[in-house]
């Protein structure tokens, strides 16, 4: 699995490429949370426009992200581009009672930093 | 009992077999012309299964994971077997959130995807001897969906 993270403004857009198991799940993790150190993000974007694969595995590295935004004062979470069996797996997993969803592409993109 | 159809895999609980395990139950599916959906299906589940005997059955050694592919007519059987510690309360396991690691951030949702995705699951479980989880999959689908 690879990961792409852009920081703009107070957004940290992290966009996941393959399949999201409890084998890279770790791993992950470890990447955002240190992108997370930063008390300036208050809102995160996962984009799963590119997984291809994913189970309960990511939904444990999703939940526990919302849940630690979610302390923080006007922090929240958003999932973009979930489609076909990621959605089922959210859907299924109650994600989207702490996470919000959007469909179209993050709006910042454009004028974003690249930070990995 | 083995007939002429069925598959066995013995593979080692590493995190990167889980991967093997999903490749091997497409491939096993493959035969029986499932829809892209019934694929995911069982993609999912069987991932949801091996994962399982990674994190949990044992705990602190590298064990063996037995996959069992088989059928009938258009019914497709996967059993995940274990010999590791057993689950000792299988009713609140299958619960949905009900997790023994929540510090590794397990969602606890493992049985309820496993349940939601496939047509049957069965959980059968020995305290300090194993644990085997029985799936099955009747596919359809498309063949019904042909003839409408
Ligand atoms: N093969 C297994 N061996 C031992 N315990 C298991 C096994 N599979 C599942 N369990 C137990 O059942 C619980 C629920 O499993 P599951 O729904 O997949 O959630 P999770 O894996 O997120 O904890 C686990 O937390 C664990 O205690
Ligand atoms: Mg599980």
């Amino acid at each position: 699995m690879e990961m792409r993270a852009v920081i703009s403004r107070n957004m940290l857009h992290i966009a996941l490429l393959g399949e999201l198991d409890h084998h890279c799940a770790s791993g992950i993790r470890d990447k955002i949370d240190t992108l997370l150190c930063d008390p300036s993000i208050k809102k995160l974007v996962f984009d799963l426009k590119d997984v291809t694969f994913m189970d309960s595995s990511g939904i444990g590295v999703i939940l526990a992200r919302a849940a630690a935004m979610k302390r923080r004062k006007g922090g929240r979470t958003v999932i973009v581009n979930a489609q076909g069996q990621i959605e089922r797996v959210l859907r299924l997993s109650g994600v989207y009672t702490l996470v919000e969803r959007e469909d179209e592409e993050s709006e910042a993109r454009g004028c974003s930093m690249r930070m990995m | 009992m083995q007939y002429a159809d069925d598959v066995t895999i013995t593979f080692a609980s590493l995190s990167k077999n889980e991967l093997l395990a999903r490749s091997f139950a497409a491939a096993y599916a493959a035969q029986f012309d499932p829809t892209v959906r019934e694929l995911e299906d069982i993609k999912t589940a069987i991932s949801e299964a091996v994962t399982n005997v990674v994190v949990h059955a044992y705990p602190d050694r590298i064990g063996q994971v037995e996959l069992h592919f088989s059928s009938q007519g258009d019914v497709l059987t996967m059993e995940v077997t274990d010999r590791g510690v057993g689950i000792s309360d299988i009713q609140a396991a299958r619960e949905p959130m009900f997790t023994t690691k929540p510090e590794q951030e397990r969602s606890g949702l493992g049985f309820t995807v496993m349940e939601a995705f496939m047509d049957e699951l069965c959980i059968s479980s020995v305290s300090n001897e194993g644990t085997t989880v029985t799936m099955r999959k009747r596919i359809d689908q498309k063949r019904s969906m042909d003839m409408a």
